[in-house]
């Protein structure tokens, strides 16, 4: 098993499209923290018009590392499923395309064991991906612009509000944000993996994959109380910024942030809950039908 | 000769199209088995469900006596194969594909047994160049060592010499005996050429849309004394009752519209006396001089043909 995905890594290793992703991270990265160094006091005034003058703060300390980098995954978290894609929906088509998915099939290896391989493949794919997203985004901006308090900006219903989280609260909540961008991202690489066993070359499960985020995700978006109730909470790409709700810190009756604390654990942890049924669903359906495939490329 | 592998009523359906029709036969340990038919005939499609790559609708497959069940790996770890062309890692050297492929047959290795399998066929001077910058005889000379990485007793090569340059077919051809004769591999390698069959295998399957035509040896198959002969009377049953009481009539078959017999070609007169003296009237005798005419009229008429026993 070890030796098979130690192959498979190799092979993604090899493959220039691999390296797309990461250009793409740093370039985003680079020029947001380009732009917020130039003039970053601009965007954090434009973010406090609307919270009026109930909130005093130094601005010049609003632009540190820790927000920096909550305002690049808010912004790049939501392009890294296209990302993703490339490669997870590369795994079964792209052999196909090539003409070695069939050599390998004629050795004795299994079918499941084959695709749990790629799958676990394109999982860690990910996780690397995201291991570079925040050594560049969080530890990089930390380098550049020093730490302090966080600041975020959050609309909730009709109001716009601003939590403040202590920079000593804030490290553990980055920990698990990109854990849990991991959790989402590999329903991404599971339904890119089902597409890719449908097809014969890279590009039509790349595409596809992207379509239904989109599609999703333009769904996820559309308020209206007919689909809030019955189509978003199944909907994956309603939990893919999920993410944000570490960063929701309870305040008291006092409405100061009580330190450690989340506004919404549950809803956290369901959110957790739907994307892990959908990777089971959508990987258990590639299996089953990757298996029951007639290799005819 | 002990029997290897054992195909029987093997058939795929494709939605409603037949491609394999109750395919059975027989490849003994030793053999260069010949798979011949024409494009589309049904060979790779036979081929990949012995390889598990297609699963038949129906059909058994037994190695060395051990029943085939769907799914399992038994085959395949006595089995080395390329399908149609051995497609590589094009980004990979040579040495690098064929590392890969020893892993994921399962087998310990190291880099002397690889470059051994490489000297092989010929490559091992070109252990460390990527697989883009080769020729198509050198993929398909890479292919059969990846074919070999894990010393299999089968090996399964399917068109083996498309795309070759002629002396690319000579070395193809010279290798595949080499695996029989010098390695006593058995070898099923499937063509659409009779002529590249002749040469390299010993025993050999035609079939025609998904139906088998003929199996038996070479040798015989070939032979002029076993000419084909179908004719066509007024009353075939008559016929048939008649034609199974003379020395032919171990032969005789009796097909929708026709019956069909084997023979030495000069007594294809005899024949035609025989039956009219017996009152019999003619409406056809078709001598095929060889096997290889019968085959041809296949690939040039892509007539009806029904199947027979040799």
């Amino acid at each position: 098993m070890w030796s098979l995905l130690q192959i498979e890594l190799f092979k993604i290793s090899k493959r220039p499209r691999t390296y797309i992703a990461f250009a793409a991270i740093a370039a985003i990265v680079l020029i947001f923290q380009f732009a917020f160094k130039a003039d970053g006091i601009s965007y954090v005034n434009l973010m406090l018009q609307g919270a009026g003058d109930t909130f005093e703060l130094d601005k010049s300390k609003a632009i540190n590392g820790y927000f920096m980098c909550y305002i690049i995954l808010n912004t790049l978290l939501i392009q890294i499923p296209i990302l993703v894609a490339l490669v997870a929906g590369d795994a079964i088509s792209g052999e196909a395309n090539m003409g070695t998915l069939r050599l390998i099939l004629t050795k004795p290896v299994s079918r499941t064991k084959l695709i749990g391989i790629k799958f676990i493949a394109s999982v860690m794919y990910t996780i690397v991906l995201l291991i570079f997203m925040a050594m560049m985004a969080l530890f990089l901006s930390m380098a550049i612009f020093g730490v302090d308090d966080l600041l975020i900006f959050r609309v909730k219903g009709d109001e716009s509000q601003i939590l403040q989280i202590a920079q000593i609260d804030v490290m553990w909540r980055y920990v698990a944000a990109f854990g849990y961008a991991a959790v989402a991202l590999t329903v991404i690489a599971a339904l890119a993996l089902l597409l890719s066993v449908f097809a014969d070359n890279s590009i039509g499960p790349i595409i596809a994959t992207v379509c239904i985020v989109i599609a999703c995700t333009i769904v996820s978006n559309i308020n209206v109380p007919i689909i809030d109730k019955n189509i978003k909470p199944w909907l994956f790409t309603s939990y893919l910024v999920g993410w944000k709700g570490f960063f929701y810190i309870a305040v008291d009756a006092d409405n100061v942030p009580i330190p450690g604390s989340m506004e919404n654990w549950g809803a956290i942890r369901n959110s957790l809950g739907i994307l892990l049924a959908h990777i089971g669903l959508f990987f258990g359906a590639a299996v089953f039908f990757f298996r029951n495939k007639d290799i005819l490329s | 000769m002990a029997a290897m592998l054992e195909v029987n009523g093997l058939s795929k359906y494709f939605g409603q199209f037949q491609a394999v029709n109750n395919i059975s036969f027989t490849v003994n340990k030793g053999d260069v088995y010949g798979f011949l038919g024409q494009n589309g005939a049904g060979k790779s499609t036979t081929l990949r469900m012995l390889l598990n790559l297609i699963k038949p609708t129906e059909g058994k497959i037994l190695l060395n006596g051990t029943l085939i069940k769907e799914g399992s790996n038994f085959l395949l770890q006595q089995t080395g194969a390329i399908i149609e062309r051995p497609d590589l890692y094009k980004y990979l050297t040579a040495y690098q594909n064929l590392y890969i492929f020893a892993k994921m047959s399962g087998i310990k290795t190291s880099k002397s047994v690889l470059m051994q399998q490489l000297q092989m066929v010929g490559l091992a001077d070109r252990y460390n160049s990527k697989v883009k910058d080769f020729s198509q005889g050198m993929k398909q000379r890479l292919g059969i060592a990846i074919a070999l990485v894990h010393q299999p007793q089968l090996i399964i090569l399917d068109e083996p010499t498309n795309g070759l340059d002629p002396q690319g077919i000579a070395d193809m051809r010279s290798l595949i005996l080499q695996l029989s004769n010098e390695m006593g591999k058995t070898v099923i390698v499937s063509s659409h050429l009779l002529s590249e069959i002749e040469v390299i295998a010993n025993r050999m399957i035609i079939i025609h849309k998904g139906k088998k035509i003929v199996e038996g040896k070479v040798s015989e198959l070939l032979d002029p004394a076993n000419t084909l002969v179908e004719c066509n009377t007024t009353n075939n049953e008559v016929s048939k009752q008649f034609l199974l009481h003379t020395k032919w009539g171990n032969s005789v078959q009796l097909l929708q519209d026709k019956i069909r017999l084997t023979m030495n070609k000069d007594e294809v007169p005899a024949l035609v006396s025989m039956l009219t003296n017996e009152g019999i009237q003619i409406l056809s005798v078709q001598p095929w001089h060889s096997l290889e005419d019968y085959f041809l009229s296949l690939t040039n008429h892509q007539q009806h043909v029904e199947p027979f026993t040799n």
